[in-house]
């Protein structure tokens, strides 16, 4: 039990195992949500009041604001929670992917081979690479970051799946459906959908992190959102010329925030997959 | 009806040869016993009269005719290990209606209880299983019935029961069964006609 990670000891020790997973998937969720709904609530226009531009972290405004007198806590919700939905929507677009391709590769061998080389291909590029192309391939723009985003991450899901449904199609309920004369479609949806939801879940849940990081780099980059969106990339790239004044706030807490948001994910889908399958938590 | 297999040879890799020259044949409404060592290839040989392995030299043929392979197999097995032929995430009903949707009657005659309809496959026992995979292999479509040791996990009353109910299902539809089985007492009682591995294989 000495491998347990830092947020499932101590105060929660008397919890059992699952309780505790429960837990903590429970109480990061509400607040990857309450950060969601304030950022979304916020409006993008905030007021810009010159008089008090560029000031230091104070009680008033716990971030500080900016060059042309915003508050920087709220843009820095605002930025997080349109980081939440690209990353959702990316996420779930790439595991939908991610399945369609599983099972392709399960049709028959030209299939399979012509998915392994996609995911090879696929593979062999670095993503942040990848990512810059299909953006600006698409014409950059929330669409253009999301698909970016999710046409690059669906690889690692890809291959868990399609090695599962390879596995699920040589057991014997299988090989019995197809003597009932049911078709392979039928079989695909009745017969392994079921099996590997658990999985196709818990992979979006994994990606959610990466395709935060992922959309924010290439924002900062410059190769993603446009500028007017209130995105934590934008927030990081408008700092820069500001920080050799010595507004380090501008950049550390969206910074901060960001890396919070990212982790917290991370804890999520780390516990799902120690919930779902106890047996691959420790790998 | 006749189920006909001929000079059917077969082995898994190079090293060892299984099967060699198998002939055998099973009529409609016969039930045919087979009986043979551990490990001799009788599930094998059960398998390729099932449609599972198609990499076998010979014939396997209903009345002189190739089987069609396209839609349901008119050879059904019923496998040794039951738990192996339900998807876990189904409830037994699902499992149980898949291939056909069997009469109250027929359900009553195997003794299936209601109550087993809402379990998963993992909470029943390996008896209570292979009930489901028996009565799922009972479709009006079904020509011949390949029985692969199905009743070794069940005590000796209720092992003749089940058979019972089978054969007289069987005999009632001109339905033809192989069963394969280690218990010649078994065989003795329920078979027309009893055939011993080591003599039809000419290994
Ligand atoms: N998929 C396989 N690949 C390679 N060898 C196999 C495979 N399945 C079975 N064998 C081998 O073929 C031989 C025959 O196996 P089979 O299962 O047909 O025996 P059996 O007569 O049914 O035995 P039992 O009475 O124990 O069920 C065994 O030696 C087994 O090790
Ligand atoms: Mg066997």
């Amino acid at each position: 039990m000495s491998e347990l990670p830092w947020y499932n000891k101590g105060l929660f020790s008397s919890l059992n195992l699952r309780q505790k997973t429960l837990l903590t998937i429970g109480l990061t969720g509400l607040v990857l949500l309450i950060i969601f709904i304030c950022g979304w609530m916020t409006n993008a226009n905030l007021p810009t009041d010159f008089s008090i531009k560029m000031q230091a972290p104070s009680f008033q405004h716990p971030f500080g604001t900016d060059w042309m007198g915003r508050d920087m806590f709220a843009r820095t919700l605002k930025g997080l929670s349109l980081s939440i939905m690209i990353g959702l929507a990316a996420s779930i677009l790439s595991s939908i992917i991610a399945t369609l391709l599983a099972f392709l590769a399960s049709i028959n061998r030209a299939c399979d081979e012509f998915v392994s080389w996609l995911i090879d291909l696929f593979a062999s590029i670095p993503h942040i690479l990848l990512i810059m192309m299909i953006s600006i391939g698409l014409g950059k723009g929330a669409f253009g970051v999301t698909m970016a985003v999710a046409f690059s991450h669906w690889v690692n899901l890809t291959r868990v799946l399609r090695a599962e449904v390879l596995q699920i199609n040589t057991s014997e309920y299988v090989l019995l459906s197809r003597k009932f004369g049911k078709s392979k479609l039928w079989i695909a949806k009745e017969h392994i959908l079921p099996l590997v939801l658990s999985q196709i879940f818990v992979g979006t849940l994994l990606v959610f992190p990466h395709a935060i990081m992922h959309e924010s780099s290439v924002t900062f980059l410059g190769f993603g959102l446009s500028p007017h969106e209130p995105a934590i990339g934008i927030i990081l790239s408008e700092s820069m010329s500001y920080l050799a004044m010595g507004a380090w706030w501008l950049a550390f807490f969206p910074g901060i925030a960001l890396l919070i948001v990212v982790l917290l994910f991370d804890i999520i889908g780390d516990n799902l997959k120690r919930l779902i399958d106890p047996s691959e938590a420790n790998k | 009806m006749e189920l006909k297999v001929e000079n059917v040879s077969f082995s898994y890799n190079k090293k060892r040869q299984i099967l060699k020259d198998v002939s055998l044949s099973v009529s409609s409404n016969s039930v045919v016993g087979l009986i043979g060592d551990s490990g001799s290839g009788k599930s094998t040989l059960c398998k390729i009269i099932a449609g599972y392995i198609s990499n076998y030299k010979g014939s396997v043929t209903i009345d002189g005719e190739k089987i069609p392979d396209k839609d349901y197999y008119p050879v059904q097995l019923i496998f040794q290990h039951p738990e192996k032929t339900m998807n876990p995430k189904w409830k037994m009903k699902k499992v149980l209606n898949e291939s056909w949707t069997p009469s109250q009657e027929l359900k009553d005659t195997f003794g299936l209880k209601e109550n087993w309809l809402n379990r998963w496959p993992s909470e029943l026992s390996g008896g209570e299983l292979q009930r489901f995979s028996i009565i799922r292999a009972l479709n009006p479509k079904t020509k011949f019935i390949i029985a692969d040791e199905i009743s070794t996990m069940l005590d000796a009353v209720t092992q003749v029961q089940i058979w019972q109910s089978l054969i007289n299902h069987c005999k009632a539809n001109n339905i033809g069964i192989l069963a394969v089985s280690h218990d010649i007492d078994l065989l003795n009682i329920i078979c027309d006609d009893i055939l011993y591995f080591k003599d039809i294989n000419n290994l």
